[in-house]
This record gives structure tokens, C-alpha cells and sequence, in this order.
């Protein structure tokens, strides 16, 4: 446009329709292009951590108003324990999460919350985080074995401390259940027993609910954990298995038998909404992690709630339970500052998490040796279920590559619950592009 | 700035250079003829240094935030990068565009709903607004009023047209299950959730809103239309629907024309509604859509969404350039 304009032409040619189409041309190509430019250029910017080991910076993805009181608790209670300040920086948790490659390339602060599993693995293998073994040495005593297990890196060094998990399983109403005279099924053959009693007596009877995409996914790792085992989980989702296997077809024929039981109207409704549903009694179970109580409000409804793992298929029993962790890491820069090896010491002790965990109650402390004289019944079993557990499994979308997780995933689960088909060849094709592009 | 040219006598008038222009271009021939015979007096300084700022300026401007990502999200789709090291981006060849056509099972069908939205709003959101516009423009008492309701979609935010529609197509508690008497009953249609309806009720929804931003164009076309027209095709014995057909329509040309744009462009652009529903997926697939998934946040893919971004370009470009053709050889022809 520069070039051509010279006074003649301009004068023959301009008129508003060149312009307009060219602002139309700009804008949608504005559109378009800088989503990429998103993507090339990134590289935040924060502000500056101070290097001296009196105080340290905290980035916190925990934005919600519960678990943000809960940080501020832990991190008061260490200041006034080690006079080391902590300056927080806290990030609503979709923004957290969405930007975490532009934060730990860009100036990440020293310590920050993350979770355990291939989200962890990977950016600890890029080598943006910094090892914690020196933490570990003094706290490793605090964690069961399936704990550590999930804190080391791929390289076998000690990388995150856990500060709380929430178990999976089948939430479901007590008095509801005595009422009807139904018993807690310990096989997956009772389940389907079970679940067509239910559905004889006009009830839904396992509440469901995929229209957030990620739900299904607990279902799908519980089943295959079942069948094939803790450690084909792990492989599967690191793409160390082929999807296109047998196993994981098995996996889909297995689930194809509990799908009539499912509450067909998943994809139209939230796990908020199926939570409603087990409330009113719509619906007879609902398997979902333990946040599932943040939604029964009812202090009498909360009472009424009890769960059971998901029951055995065909090995391991009952030892692999799904309870996602989240916890700290130290970006690679934080790993210089030893306060920031001080704080997540501090979280790794039952004062640190005890200090969390009084806040907020709907999580269950990792920690040996936590408080529990405020649990509830509930509570309580949710945390025996974790100490008891030979294997914790951190959910799909935190074990698998995250575009696995929710690109590949997520559409065929969905597909799946439709019409109960799903293409593992097509799996495994998008599973090799998306992991070689790692 | 081309009065400048034009008009040598005032070169710092900018705030008449529209108007002139405009002028100018409603007798092409007689604004042209002078300028080409009288030499054009030599720039001063001063309009030099206006021109390079006002040219030079909206260039730079475009050049980085349009053209620089344009061409890097070109690149960047015949590799393959994991977002983190620029050391780890490879050569990729057309695997992702491979990738995309044969193997990511949600492409064809978002191209379908492209398609589909764009039958939609031409077919049925175009001609409703055209519809609303022609009713407002009789002499009705309240025209004003009607207008502002049908305009107000478009300004709202996306969030409330979420909320909104919501409100209408909820599964247990929604009006039209109510009203359809179906409500909390097992027959009742999940509008949402149903990937047979929800293609449809989204569209609806995009309708409400595209519906009067056509409306509001046509009305301003339509006034702009020479009223001794209509009155010449009265006296020849057309009745109004003739009138209309035959002789108004024609007449806004024009505005038709930037109408046609922009439903292609809306039907393109088409991403916000389908991804306050559910993020695009479950029957919602757009290709808009799938770039967002593959490029921001945590699914991103940075070679599979730029082969994504690129392919929508091309195809966005096709009504684009068909226009810019018939703009420009309409004034090369004048």
C-alpha cells in the first residue's frame, strides 16, 4: 500500500471500498495470526525474584477463594516460623495452567504450585525445574512410598512435594442406599448387578456427566487400571504402549457393558450438575473425585455421603486408586534460592500442611502425621483409601501429554459414550504425531 | 491524502479529504481530468513528512501484527515445535496438514458445521435481517423501538448471550422444554448436549445476534435508496413486491455486497457461542475452534494448530480476494 501511493493514483483509486476490505482483510487476518504469534513469541515477563535467602516468590495457580486463604495460612505460618517472607503471586488457575510454557521459560517465580504426574515429568525432563533432594532427604520419612513415587522425576530425582490429593471412586447416598436395601458391590460383575436392580427400580444408576470433556476420563483410567494394571496406565499414558492394542480395546468393551448404566444425558451436563442429581436422588451413584462434596452444601445431604472404590475386574484387586496430587516445584531459578528449599521443606511437614488443611477442609493432607481429629467420617476414608493404596494414578489428563489428554481424548470419549465406538488405530495414529512432536 | 494531489491549493485540509474523495468519485471522469492535465505542484516538506508518518505508520503497524505472524504461523505449520526451545523446533514437511486431513478425526466435521453455518446465515439470518429491515422502514409507530431490540444481541457481551441462552435451551429447567411441555420429563430434547440438535440450536442462537447487525446495515441501505425511484416504479404499475425485487434491491448494491462479506466472514469467524457451550466439541466442531484448542493453553500443538490457522486462512481468503477482484476491476473499468 506504501509503495503505491503516489498522489495520482491515490487520487483515481482510493475510495472507501479498498479501505474497508482492507481493514476486513486486516482484521481477520489480525485474527487469525495472532494466536500464533501467541504461540512463537513467548517469553513472560514477572517481576524479579529476590535472590537473597531471606525471602522467596510464590506463584500460585490456587486463585479460588478457599485454597487461596489456605496458601496465605501456610505461607504466614512459615514467616512467622523462619522470618523468611514469601511474596505470592496469585494467578486465576485456568491462566496458571494455560501459560505455564511462557512462565517457567520466562521469569518464573521460585516456588510454585503445580501437580505430580507427566505434567510434572515433562518440564522436570526440560530441565526448567529445579531437583529437590536435599528437601526430600529431610522430609522423606513424612511420605508413603506410592507418595515419593510420584515426586521424582525422570531422571529419579526428587522434584515435587506433595502437599494434598482427593481420591476417585463411587460417591453415593447412604440412607438412600439403606432404603432400597442395596449393598456396596466389591466385583465389577456385582456392580452390573447392582446397577440393573437400579435401573428396575426407575432410578439412573450411575450418575455421569462429560459435557466438560475431562470427567470420562475416570472412568476410562479406573477400567484399564483394572484390567491391564497400575503400570500399563502409566505406559499407555506416556505412549510407551501403543493404543492400538488389544488391552486398551478390552478396555472399551469392558466399559460398553456399564454404558446402558450410565446417566445418558452426560454431554449435555456438568459434574455440578450430575452432583445435583445423586443429591435428589435421581441417580443412584456417581463415580468422581472427592471434590464432589464441594457441591452439598446441605450439611444433612453431606452427612448422608459415603463412598466405595471402584470394584475389582480382573487383576490387582483394589490397589490402584486415582487421586490426583498437587503440591510445589522449584522453577530451575528457585533452586538457587535456598529459602525456597526452606518453604517446601516446610510445606512437606505435618505443621506446614496442617496449616493448609485448616482452611481448606476438602482435601485430604499427604503428609504422615497430619491433623485429623477435624476429619469426617468421609474424609477419613477417603484418606485411608489413599494409605492403603499400593499405587496412585494421577488421572489421565495429568499422566498423558496434555494434548493427548484433551485434543485426542476427549473427542473420542465423547464419540464413545454416543454410539460406543472408538477407533484405537486412530488413537494410536494421533498419539505418534502428537508425542514425536515433543 | 489525495486531496493533496487534487487540490494542491489546501495540502493541510485533511478533515475535507474524505469528503472530496467521496465527491470525486461520484463523477470519476470529472474529478480526474484536470488533475491529469495540470501539473501536479511539487509536495512541500511538511506534507511529505505527514504522508510518511500516515503511510509509514498503519504499515508498520499491520506488518507486525498482521503479516510477521501470518508468515511465522505458515512456517511454524511445517514443523513441528513443542513451544518451549526455538532449538527444538524440526522440519516437519506436511505432516501436520496430513496429520490434520486424515487422522484428527474432528477436522471434516468442523468443516461440515463451517459449511453448514454459512447455508445457515445466508440462507435464513441474512434474509430475516433483510426482513426486519424492510418491516422497520415503513412508517410504523415504535420503529425506533424495534430496532433497538433487534440491534442489542450485537452488543451484547459473549458471556451474557451464553447466560441467555442458557436460560432458553437448559435441559430440566429451560423455556423451550417448558413450553414444548417436556421439561424434567426423559423426552425432553438436550439442546445442548444432543450432537444431533446442537449444531442447530447454536445457530439459532448466532441468528439472534447476526440477524441485527443485517438489519441495522439494510435499514441505512435503505434509506440511502432515491425515493423518486420507488415512485417511478409505482407510476410504471409495480406493486410493492416488484418494487422491492426489481428496482430497491438492485439499487443497494452496495450494501449487499459488504452483506455477503460479512456473513462469509461471521460463518468463519463463528467460534464464540459453540465455545461457551462446550469449547466446540461433541457435535460443536468449527475449525476456529480447533485452532484455539491446538494453539492456547495446555492441549497446545504449535504445528498441528498452525496448519489449522493456515488452512482457515486459505479458505477465508477465497471470498476475500473474489471481492478485492471485483472492487478493483470495477475502478480500473470507471
Amino acid at each position: 500500500m506504501a509503495a503505491n501511493l503516489d498522489p495520482f493514483q491515490s487520487a483515481h483509486n482510493a475510495g472507501p471500498g479498498r479501505r474497508t476490505i482492507l481493514k476486513t482483510l486486516g482484521i481477520g487476518a489480525a485474527g487469525l495470526a495472532g494466536i500464533p504469534l501467541l504461540a512463537a513469541c513467548t517469553g513472560g515477563s514477572g517481576p524479579a525474584p529476590g535472590a537473597s535467602s531471606k525471602s522467596l516468590t510464590f506463584g500460585s495457580g490456587s486463585s479460588d477463594e478457599v485454597p487461596k486463604n489456605a496458601y496465605k495460612a501456610v505461607t504466614d505460618a512459615f514467616t512467622k516460623k523462619s522470618g523468611i517472607t514469601v511474596a505470592t503471586n496469585v494467578v486465576p488457575h485456568n491462566d496458571f495452567q494455560n501459560k505455564i510454557n511462557s512462565y517457567l521459560q520466562g521469569s518464573p517465580d521460585d516456588a510454585f504450585t503445580w501437580f505430580a504426574g507427566y505434567r510434572m515429568q515433562y518440564y522436570a525432563g526440560k530441565g526448567l525445574l529445579a531437583p529437590v533432594d536435599d528437601v526430600w532427604a529431610k522430609i522423606g520419612g513424612n511420605f508413603s512410598d506410592a507418595m515419593k513415587k510420584a515426586s521424582t522425576g525422570p531422571d529419579g530425582k526428587m522434584y515435587l512435594v506433595p502437599n494434598y490429593n482427593y481420591p476417585w471412586g463411587f460417591f453415593y447416598r447412604k440412607s438412600f442406599w439403606a432404603e432400597k436395601g442395596y449393598a456396596v458391590p466389591k466385583t465389577f460383575d456385582e456392580l452390573k448387578t447392582l446397577a440393573a436392580k437400579m435401573k428396575g427400580d426407575g432410578i439412573i444408576p450411575i450418575g455421569f456427566a462429560d459435557k466438560d470433556g475431562w470427567p470420562a476420563m475416570g472412568t476410562f483410567d479406573y477400567i484399564n487400571m483394572r484390567l491391564n494394571g497400575y503400570q500399563f496406565h502409566v505406559d499407555l499414558t506416556a505412549h510407551k504402549e501403543s493404543w492400538d492394542q488389544k488391552k486398551v480395546s478390552d478396555v472399551f468393551d469392558t466399559w460398553k457393558a456399564l454404558l446402558p448404566f450410565q446417566d445418558p444425558a452426560a454431554l449435555g451436563q456438568t459434574w455440578q450438575d450430575a452432583a445435583k442429581a445423586l443429591e435428589a436422588k435421581k441417580t443412584g451413584m456417581y463415580l468422581l473425585g472427592s471434590f464432589v462434596t464441594q457441591q452439598f452444601t446441605d450439611p444433612a445431604v453431606l452427612a448422608d455421603i459415603d463412598f466405595f472404590p471402584f470394584p475389582e475386574i480382573a487383576v490387582e484387586g483394589t490397589d490402584a486408586v486415582e487421586a490426583p496430587i498437587d503440591g510445589l516445584l522449584l522453577s530451575k531459578k528457585g533452586g538457587d534460592n535456598q529459602a525456597a528449599h526452606d518453604f517446601l521443606a516446610f510445606l512437606g511437614s505435618a505443621e506446614g500442611q496442617n496449616a493448609y488443611a485448616a482452611v481448606d477442609t476438602s482435601n485430604i493432607a499427604t503428609v504422615k502425621g497430619a491433623d485429623t481429629s477435624k476429619f469426617t467420617p468421609l474424609n477419613k476414608k477417603c484418606a485411608d483409601t489413599i494409605a492403603n493404596a499400593k499405587y496412585i494414578s494421577q488421572f489421565l489428563d495429568r499422566d498423558a501429554l496434555p494434548a493427548m489428554a484433551n485434543n485426542v481424548m476427549i473427542p473420542a470419549l465423547q464419540s464413545f459414550i454416543k454410539d460406543g465406538t472408538v477407533d484405537v488405530k486412530n488413537l494410536e495414529a494421533q498419539a505418534k504425531t502428537l508425542y514425536a512432536a515433543q | 491524502m489525495s486531496t493533496t494531489a487534487e487540490k494542491p491549493a489546501a495540502p493541510d485540509s485533511e478533515p475535507g479529504a474524505a469528503g472530496r474523495t467521496t465527491a470525486g468519485r461520484g463523477r470519476p471522469g470529472a474529478g480526474r481530468r484536470p488533475g491529469k492535465a495540470r501539473k501536479v505542484r511539487r509536495l512541500t516538506r511538511r506534507d511529505k513528512l505527514v504522508l510518511a508518518v500516515m503511510v509509514g505508520l498503519p504499515t508498520l503497524i499491520q506488518l507486525l501484527l498482521v503479516w510477521l505472524p501470518t508468515l511465522f504461523s505458515i512456517a511454524l505449520s511445517f514443523t513441528r515445535w513443542n513451544g518451549l526451545d526455538l532449538k527444538d523446533i524440526k522440519p516437519a514437511g506436511t505432516d501436520n496438514y496430513r496429520f490434520v486431513v486424515q487422522d484428527y478425526p474432528p477436522f471434516w466435521p468442523a468443516m461440515q458445521h463451517n459449511i453448514l453455518w454459512l447455508a445457515f446465515l445466508a440462507l435464513i439470518a441474512t434474509p430475516l435481517g433483510l426482513l426486519l429491515a424492510v418491516l422497520l422502514d415503513q412508517k410504523i409507530r415504535g420503529s425506533k423501538i424495534y430496532q433497538s431490540i433487534f440491534f442489542t444481541p450485537v452488543m451484547l457481551s459473549l458471556a451474557l448471550i451464553g447466560v441467555i441462552w442458557q436460560l432458553f435451551y437448559n435441559r430440566d429447567s429451560g423455556l423451550l422444554n417448558y413450553l414444548l411441555g417436556t421439561a424434567g420429563t426423559p423426552r425432553a430434547v438436550d439442546w445442548f448436549g444432543d450432537s444431533n440438535v446442537n449444531i442447530w440450536a447454536a445457530m439459532v442462537a448466532a441468528t439472534w445476534r447476526h440477524a441485527g447487525y443485517v438489519m441495522l446495515l439494510y435499514l441505512a441501505g435503505l434509506k440511502g435508496v432515491d425515493p423518486t425511484l420507488r415512485e417511478a416504479a409505482s407510476i410504471d404499475g409495480a406493486n410493492a413486491v416488484q418494487t422491492f425485487f426489481r428496482v430497491v434491491f438492485p439499487a443497494m448494491r452496495p450494501v449487499n455486497i459488504v452483506i455477503v462479506v460479512i456473513t462469509i466472514i461471521e460463518s468463519l469467524r463463528a467460534f464464540d457461542i459453540v465455545y461457551i457451550i462446550n469449547r466446540g466439541t461433541n457435535g460443536l466442531e468449527l475449525i476456529s475452534a480447533l485452532v484455539i484448542q491446538n494453539l492456547v493453553g495446555e492441549g497446545q500443538v504449535i504445528g498441528v494448530g498452525s496448519a489449522l490457522a493456515v488452512i482457515l486462512l486459505v479458505i477465508s481468503l477465497i471470498p476475500i480476494v473474489f471481492y478485492l477482484i471485483r472492487t478493483f476491476g470495477k475502478e480500473s473499468k470507471a
